[in-house]
């Protein structure tokens, strides 16, 4: 299984370099119009031909990508700190704040997501801007899901604060904070860690969800959802296999992370 | 009896702060009290500012969390701004739709699931195994809506996707679990003592992994009704997911919230439901 892992490796560092370096590689920018090409075939001037706004939909396709690349990590980041610092607070002090914090995320884990995300979105303002936009939606993916990681760390942290390390690190007049950042917190690393690659996957696919719903970033700056969304012109994808591309993309690119996953969960 | 009591005071007192979580959600949103209607530069400043009047919050905190508990306990569960009709009515028109979805996809994705879970641990085959996983995975892979669209493209029945959604997350933890279980002890002496592999693992295998499995049924009816919102908003199925989908468009923050609440309070009574069973099965396996 190394070499698939190593696939999935470069072919995701092919598309980050892809997508971040988007304004040197793209033919055109993500909202440049074409107005006398609208639904163009693909040609060498635009590789996967044109949107029915005329914009070149390669470029797109990186520039969305690079989006989804730059902020599922970035949300899975907040929501694995939040979770750290909930989960592994909860296990490490233990007693009644630990059955308290446990009964919070036991709620949390409760609420549909799907729904939750639903609501809160739609309590925004009315005039947020495309960029405002996608912070919000990856910011509210990170927020929302740090209840299940949270759970896994507190178990963890529960277990090691028995350990016989810890109490030996206790006996030599260790506590608090230096505890906690010296003998659990490396100690957790690996769980941080395979909790982070978790849930990069799950908010790249939860904001696709949103964006074909039409409640992820606005236009015109484009998204893996907002990419998909194209698979709704039913007419059109039978003559146009090409609109199947960004799907390609993107499963490979989900595909590939969880290719990461299954190694990364293997210390935990 | 201590015990389900116990579980239905957890229950109730897990919807009354989530209810009061929501009503306040709602009440401090930025998007509370305003309408698209705001934005129409039609509008003078005289229907403008009527319209912001109509639209500004009446009460405080304390009184709208107070009046949204009266109307509750009341059982009405106020008006849909957008669609004009008590949320009610709306709700009993729609739940049964999206349950008949939900049950369907879970008894087809936990059928699937477990059988190939089964399979793989009768067979012990690394080569079956790597099939399983590898379809399991593409499927994982695919976001909810693009299966909902491409059912609709292909004319497929659209209640069989949250079975295929459901699917891979039950084959991968009900393998890992089983696969556990058919490594402890008693089971590698009934290996030993010759017993038939469908024996042990009816008899030795599944109830070690039970309560476990059961608890990952609580958490497949979260996820299955999670997406019944994408596959009823885009394969027009007049469920719940439908109304929620419909309601975030028109930011009907009622609707939605009772509806948010109501999916919760669903997903509660079968995650109590589950670890009832399971705690139940511990007891007796014990």
């Amino acid at each position: 299984m190394k070499w698939l892992r190593a696939a999935a490796i470069g072919f995701l560092l092919i598309v980050a370099g892809a997508s971040l370096g988007a304004n040197f590689v793209a033919p055109a920018g993500y909202a440049h119009q074409f107005r006398e090409e609208p639904d163009a075939e693909p040609s060498r001037q635009h590789l996967l031909g044109t949107d029915d706004l005329g914009r070149d939909r390669f470029s797109r396709v990186l520039y969305g990508t690079r989006v989804s690349l730059l902020l599922a990590p970035a949300a899975a980041f907040l929501s694995t700190l939040l979770a750290l610092l909930i989960g592994g607070a909860a296990g490490f002090v233990g007693g009644r704040f630990e059955r308290v914090v446990m009964a919070a995320t036991d709620l949390f884990l409760s609420l549909p997501w799907l729904f939750l995300l639903l609501t809160v979105r739609a309590l925004l303002p009315l005039n947020v801007s495309a960029i405002t936009s996608v912070g919000i939606t990856f910011a509210l993916l990170g927020c929302l899901g740090w209840a299940g990681a949270a759970r896994v760390i507190c178990a963890d942290a529960r277990g090691m604060r028995q350990a016989d390390f810890v109490l030996l690190a206790r006996a030599s007049g260790t506590t608090g904070t230096r505890l906690l950042l010296r003998q659990l917190v490396p100690n957790l690393w690996p769980i941080v860690l395979a909790q982070f690659w978790i849930s990069i996957p799950v908010f790249i696919l939860t904001e696709a969800n949103l964006g074909m719903l039409g409640l992820g970033v606005t236009e015109p700056l484009p998204s893996w959802g907002s990419l998909l969304r194209e698979l709704q012109s039913y007419p059109a994808i039978s003559s146009q296999p090409w609109l199947f591309v960004p799907l390609i993309v993107f499963v490979v690119v989900v595909g590939s992370f969880h290719f990461l996953l299954r190694t990364e969960e293997l210390p935990a | 009896m201590k015990r389900i009591g116990k579980h239905l005071l957890k229950l109730l007192l897990t919807l009354m702060v989530g209810g009061f979580l929501a009503a306040t959600l709602v009440r401090l949103a930025p998007g509370f009290g305003t309408d698209e209607e705001q934005l129409d530069t039609r509008l003078n400043s005289t229907s403008l500012e009527s319209l912001n009047k109509d639209l500004s919050p009446k009460e405080n905190l304390a009184t709208f969390y107070v009046h949204y508990a009266a109307r509750l306990l009341r059982g009405d569960l106020g008006m849909s701004r957008t669609l004009d009709r008590p949320v009610r009515e709306l709700i009993a028109e729609r739940l049964p739709e999206t349950m008949k979805s939900v049950v369907l996809g879970l008894a087809l994705g936990w059928l699937m699931g477990l059988s190939l879970a089964v399979v793989t641990v009768m067979m012990r085959s690394v080569a079956t195994d790597g099939l399983f996983t590898f379809l399991c995975g593409v499927l994982l892979c695919i976001p909810a809506a693009v299966w909902a669209l491409l059912f609709v493209l292909a004319r497929a029945p659209e209640r069989f996707i949250l079975a295929l959604i459901v699917l891979p997350k039950i084959y991968s933890y009900s393998r890992n679990l089983l696969t556990r279980s058919a490594g402890l002890p008693h089971v590698l002496t009934a290996y030993a003592k010759g017993l038939s592999r469908g024996r042990i693992v009816a008899w030795h295998v599944f109830p070690t992994a039970a309560p476990q499995l059961l608890a990952l049924f609580g958490v497949s009816v979260s996820i299955a009704l999670a997406t019944a919102v994408p596959v009823e908003a885009l394969c027009d199925l007049p469920g719940i997911g439908q109304l929620a989908w419909k309601a975030a468009l028109g930011r009907d923050l009622y609707l939605l919230t009772t509806l948010s609440v109501l999916v919760t309070a669903i997903t509660l009574v079968a995650n109590s439901g589950c670890e009832l069973l399971g705690s139940m099965f511990r007891a007796r396996e014990a």
